[in-house]
């Protein structure tokens, strides 16, 4: 049997040839997307490049992810900001969404303007407890029947509130569906069943909205959102299947140009004593995007909050001269850093920064608290300290030459430090970007998936 | 049916935790819908906790004698949240030492609390007012 994956990102189309019988991967290509014409001369282009590389290549079957045209750009809309808000914006993001912006309590005139003015392609609205609070959804509900564009609406919020929720929705010519809460009851996560339906309806109209129908009819699978297919793949690696091992927990980061991605497979439960584990539980399997860290639509925002002093000084570059190519990969963000020129340190210094203030983000927090008996700890979040394991994933960090000094952002800063990061992880590298296609790759043969990537994800 | 919605916790660095379960269970077998946020419980905690379930009373426990701090302002900020009339019920042993109780009560209501248990109440002591409380302001 012979697969090929296709991942139709926002800039590039990656093909990957793999040859189940030899166990291999044979080839990666890669072409423009070409989504504002026809996303399948992409698609040929980087087919002849793979084939004018490893020769004509037969497959069986066409596996198909697509970030392009935005990705799948959601708003999320909760009630409290640390509650069902946080519940709401974890479903959107591990379904493998973008969420541009996530809402809590009722919405002014101006957040629902907020909300046209991003024309999402979903909305997910949720808020209460079941039996809790009411007056909320159902004031957002109506809000968002005011609200123009063509969106779908997935509902997941307290079921007391369901019908009357069901009934405004109905009066207009939205497309809604009703399910279960994300928080049914007080801190009690269930994402599960409003992940399926954010699944279902990408593959049901969001695929047709953004022109890649035409990749759909040739595809073997239903197309899914490429950060979904990198969560599969992670998650796959991470346990392993039910005769092979997985390699444990572990994070990963993928640092891009506009945002960066966090995901970690790991329980993430309390390894000190004296914890009080505090706040929303959160999944095995978590992702987190960074809207404003990214190395060139976000890089300005990513210099602003790791702080421009600070990396001058880490490196001990002149600040004028990081501003300087700062705003040259403003300008021009298909610029690109020659071999080991000064530029490239200071992208290196730079995506460190990502890698740092993303896995802060990501990683739970401890709050310590003295007693006349001692120190006692309050958790809130996954604690990753003893995850072993920290993968780079493509772009930055594949084509640096010192990817293990980016990664080290993902290190903890030691003692004291407030974030639960990993305290002493081995570095890892994806580099040739595989981790969609082995997702991809594992929704037919898991075994196989599982042994490239243990072979591929290799250690520095 | 059940007879209401209550958040129970015990507030601040105070780490008591055997008092909660016994309050948690009770609580339950009385008929109550309970949302139990444990020991190291912050006011910001409560608050969120009540919003989203809909509660109608918010009962604060402290043991370890700091809870005039800790439950300083915790009604203005209800107040600020928008759960005006939520029931605030405090007990446990609130101060440190054996202090004049009428006093202390007068404090905590002060600060806004509707009910302040004396030392050495249980749980069960409050379980009338607390039926009549709810029945009161669900009206
Ligand atoms: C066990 C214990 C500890 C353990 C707690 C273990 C744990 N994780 O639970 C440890 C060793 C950690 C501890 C530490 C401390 N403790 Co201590 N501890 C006790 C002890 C001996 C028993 C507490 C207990 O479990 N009681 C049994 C339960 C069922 O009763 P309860 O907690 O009182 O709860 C009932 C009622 O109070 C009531 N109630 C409680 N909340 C509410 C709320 C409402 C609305 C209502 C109506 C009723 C109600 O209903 C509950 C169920 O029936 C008490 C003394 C005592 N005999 O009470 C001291 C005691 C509470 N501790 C005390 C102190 C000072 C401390 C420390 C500050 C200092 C120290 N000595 O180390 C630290 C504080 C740590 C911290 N940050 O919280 C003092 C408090 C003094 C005060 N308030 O004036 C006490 C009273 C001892 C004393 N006589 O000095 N303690």
């Amino acid at each position: 049997m012979k697969y090929l994956t296709a991942d139709f990102g926002s800039t590039y189309t990656k093909l990957t040839a793999i040859d189940a019988r030899c166990e291999e991967i044979v080839g990666t290509a890669t072409a423009f997307t070409t989504i504002a014409t026809n996303v399948m001369d992409g698609f040929h282009e980087a087919m002849k490049r793979l084939e004018t590389a490893i020769g004509t290549f037969a497959y069986d079957r066409l596996l198909c992810c697509s970030s392009a045209a935005g990705g799948l750009r959601m708003v999320a809309l909760g009630l409290v900001p640390e509650l069902t808000a946080k519940a709401a914006r974890t479903a959107a993001s591990s379904a493998g969404a973008k969420v541009i912006r996530t809402f809590s309590f009722e919405i002014s005139e101006a957040e629902r303007k907020a909300i046209e003015a991003i024309n999402p392609d979903l909305v997910l609205l949720c808020g209460g407890t079941d039996g809790g609070n009411r007056e909320v959804i159902v004031s957002n509900a109506h809000k968002l029947a005011e609200t123009q564009g063509d969106f779908s609406i997935v509902v997941a919020g307290n079921k007391s509130a369901a019908d009357e929720v069901d009934t405004i929705l109905s009066s207009t010519n939205k497309n809604f569906v009703i399910t279960e809460n994300v928080m049914p009851q007080f801190n009690q996560l269930n994402i599960e069943p409003a992940r399926q339906e954010i699944k279902k309806l990408f593959i049901e109209r969001i695929v047709q909205a953004k022109g890649l129908s035409s990749v759909q009819a040739i595809a073997a699978n239903e197309i899914i959102p490429t950060p979904l297919a990198v969560m599969n793949g992670c998650e796959l690696l991470s346990k392993g299947t039910r005769d092979s091992e997985g390699i444990g927990d572990l994070m990963a980061i993928d640092i891009g140009g506009a945002t960066t991605d966090v995901y970690s497979m790991s329980h993430g439960y309390p390894t000190l004593s004296n914890v009080q584990v505090k706040g929303l539980p959160e999944p095995y399997a978590k992702r987190s995007v960074e809207g404003d860290l990214g190395m060139r639509y976000s890089l300005r925002s990513l210099v602003e909050t790791a702080d421009i002093e600070k990396v001058s000084k880490e490196i001990d570059f002149p600040v004028n001269e990081i501003q300087t190519w700062v705003d040259a990969c403003h300008r021009t963000p298909q610029l690109l850093a020659a071999e080991g020129s000064r530029e490239q340190a200071i992208e290196e210094a730079l995506a460190r920064g990502a890698a740092r203030i993303a896995t802060e983000r990501h990683c739970g927090s401890w709050e310590s608290v003295y007693t006349p008996f001692g120190q006692v700890f309050a958790l809130t979040g996954k604690d990753l300290s003893e995850v072993t394991h920290v993968i780079g994933i493509g772009g930055v960090i594949a084509n640096s030459p010192h990817p293990a000094d980016i990664l080290k952002g993902a290190k903890s800063e030691g003692e004291g430090s407030p974030h639960a990061k990993p305290k002493q992880p081995g570095y890892l590298v994806d580099k040739r970007y595989i981790f969609a296609s082995m997702g991809l790759l594992s929704q037919e043969n898991k075994e196989l998936a599982l042994k490239l990537l243990k072979r591929e994800i290799v250690s520095l | 049916m059940s007879k209401g919605t209550v958040v129970i916790g015990v507030i601040g660095a105070d780490v008591h935790a055997v008092g909660n379960k016994i309050i948690d269970f009770a609580l339950r077998e009385a008929g109550y819908n309970v949302i139990n946020l444990g020991v190291m419980v912050s006011q910001e905690e409560y608050i969120q906790a009540a919003i989203e379930t809909d509660a109608d009373a918010i009962l604060v426990s402290s043991l370890y004698g700091h809870g005039e701090i800790d439950c300083q302002g915790l009604r203005e900020k209800c107040n600020e949240a928008g759960l005006g009339d939520i029931l605030l019920v405090v007990g446990g042993n609130l101060v440190v030492g054996k202090q004049n109780f009428e006093e202390v009560e007068a404090r905590f209501l002060d600060m806004g609390f509707n009910k302040v248990s004396p030392p050495g109440t249980p749980i069960e002591g409050i379980f009338d007012y607390l039926e009549e409380a709810i029945a009161a302001r669900k009206k």
